[in-house]
């Protein structure tokens, strides 16, 4: 279980001080399928860091499994079972796929093992997996790169962040399989930021993220009828329009 | 024979194990301790006075290759040594080079090459070579390459310069005169540490139409060591040149890249482009977040950008 109490991240800028992230107190059971929504610079992101260990709290706590980890860095959060697929991807000169995969599992993964992840994420692994992870590599590309990255970690806490964020429609189908069947690949609580409707649809709880606060949390049943009719989920509609079929498998 | 410490040499700095296939040229503190020839390729002492040797390869020699390494591991050393390569038309050859020193002395060890090529019309040449030095002596490791490159029309020749460890000061200078539709291709990489170092100053004359040259340069500077990159590209015809310095700076180091483009030809189309900085912030949260420490982090980042 992942519990926030009181968390708040101030950043100072010219005007004085600002709460990216104000008072926030948040639950996230464990096993359970998480979707936090809400409008552009809400603070969804922000709130991912600080989860991670990249954004040390202004003030608050974290307890992660009932241990207090609000001074614990990055790798030691990652170590206990925390991570993090990226809005936006990094870029490595040099980095091979193969090799970001073999880092993310801590072991030599063998090719095949590798083009599993790859296929996981609609990428033809083949042609991926000696490829540099850099600017050669699409947006699209870096992105499910950066997801199979964090399935083939398979920690018990998961975060992604805008996972469909750059991926065209086609792959998308595919994507949203990924998680649909996520619980099986990862075994562990998963946290997705998102506007999509076809991922809010498979969410056990819905949170929407204002202003730096907890606006709803609920049950998917309960929010999601509320909150299609709202600014949050204006791209719901867009998700009814991509094809049934046509996902492109290698 | 070789003794324990000259063969590691040999390893580091052209990747032997043993006698190489081919033709070689092995030479161990200022003495040459092993020679082969091919049909295809001569290797015979200068006789003009100067310590070298001139590499002869026949015209139309494919898939041949040509170790020339350098070891010195005795202290106090200093030499410096002319190698003449003379490519005939039409080859497709390998040539590797190298210098490994080991200095446990006090006194300076130093190894000045000074490479001379040239490589006939379209022919094809992958040349090599790494510099490797260690030792605990307080003798320093000094190694000055010249290679000089003249390429006639339509040969390509392709360059690898690798300094990664153990080597104090460098001075590196690279000419090259290109004819009609040559190409030549430089991926340096070089990582210094401590107080050492480096220099590398290249300059490329794109004398013929259709020349081309792309130099790429990826370097680590740590500690307190001091880099300067310097590239010039003259272009005299209608040709393309490329030049790349890309570098990592870390602690207190010091990295300068100096560019220069001479454009002689309206079509002559020249680039240079130049990136200094530290590591990526964004890179080191990246690898964190999947459980490296910050160091196992920066190994690997840097471990990568130097491949
Ligand atoms: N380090 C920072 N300095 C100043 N403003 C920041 C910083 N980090 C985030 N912000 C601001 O905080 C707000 C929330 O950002 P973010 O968490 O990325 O939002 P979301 O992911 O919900 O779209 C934005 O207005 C953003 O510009
Ligand atoms: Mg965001």
């Amino acid at each position: 279980m992942l519990e926030l109490k009181n968390v708040t991240y101030t950043v100072t800028e010219d005007k004085g001080s600002k709460n990216i992230i104000d008072h926030l107190d948040l639950v996230i059971p464990d096993g359970k399928f998480v979707v936090i929504t809400g409008p552009n610079g809400g603070g969804k992101s922000t709130l991912a860091k600080i989860i991670m260990g990249i954004n040390p709290v202004s003030d608050g706590q974290l307890l992660f499994d009932d241990r207090d980890i609000t001074a614990a860095n990055i790798t030691q959060r990652a170590q206990m079972g925390i991570s993090f697929a990226f809005q936006q991807p990094v870029h490595f000169k040099g980095i091979k796929v193969i090799d970001l995969l073999r880092l993310a599992t801590g072991v030599n993964l063998s090719v095949g093992k590798a083009c599993e992840y790859l296929s996981l994420v609609g990428l033809c692994a083949k042609e991926y997996i000696q490829r540099e992870v850099n600017a050669s590599l699409s947006g699209g590309e870096l992105k499910r790169i950066e997801i199979a990255t964090v399935l083939a970690r398979g920690t018990k806490f998961s975060i992604f962040d805008e996972p469909e964020a750059g991926i065209d429609i086609w792959s998308f189908q595919n994507l949203i399989q990924v998680f649909e069947n996520i619980r099986k690949t990862v075994q562990g609580t998963v946290l997705i930021i998102s506007h999509q409707e076809r991922i809010l649809n498979i969410a056990d709880e819905i949170v929407v993220i204002e202003n730096g606060r907890v606006a709803k949390q609920g049950p998917r049943d309960e929010l999601l009828p509320e909150l299609l009719g709202t600014a949050s989920a204006v791209n719901a509609g867009c998700s009814r329009l991509t094809p049934e079929k046509g996902a492109v498998k290698c | 024979m070789l003794d324990k410490i000259q063969m590691q040499m040999l390893t580091e700095v052209a990747d032997l194990h043993g006698v190489p296939e081919g033709a070689y040229n092995i030479r161990v503190n200022g003495e040459k301790a092993a020679r082969n020839t091919t049909a295809n390729i001569d290797i015979a002492t200068k006789t003009d006075g100067k310590s070298g040797i001139d590499i002869r390869i026949k015209a139309g020699t494919k898939n041949e290759s040509v170790h020339i390494p350098v070891v010195l591991s005795e202290s106090g050393i200093k030499e410096t040594v002319y190698n003449d390569f003379f490519v005939g038309e039409d080859c497709d050859v390998v040539i590797v080079a190298g210098c490994g020193i080991h200095n446990c002395g006090s006194q300076d060890s130093q190894h000045d090459g000074v490479h001379r090529f040239f490589v006939g019309k379209n022919s094809r040449v992958r040349y090599v070579e790494k510099h490797y030095g260690e030792g605990d002596g307080r003798g320093k490791r000094v190694l000055n390459p010249v290679t000089e490159v003249y390429q006639e029309a339509g040969s390509y020749v392709d360059m690898e310069m690798v300094q990664i460890k153990g080597v104090d000061s460098t001075r590196r200078v690279t000419r090259a005169e290109l004819a009609e539709n040559a190409t030549m291709v430089v991926h340096e990489r070089l990582m210094t540490h401590a107080d050492q170092s480096a220099e590398s100053v290249y300059e490329v004359a794109l004398n013929g139409s259709g020349s081309s040259t792309d130099v790429i340069s990826r370097s680590v500077a740590r500690d307190s060591s001091r880099q300067v990159f310097e590239a010039a590209i003259i272009g005299n015809a209608a040709c393309s040149g490329h030049a790349e310095c890309d570098a990592i700076i870390m602690d207190q180091a010091h990295v300068a890249a100096v560019p220069k483009l001479d454009a002689r030809n309206v079509d002559a189309a020249l680039i240079h482009e130049a990136a200094i900085g530290k590591i990526a912030g964004d890179q080191l949260i990246k690898l964190m977040s999947l459980g490296l420490t910050e160091a196992e982090a920066e190994e690997q980042i840097i471990g990568g950008f130097l491949r």
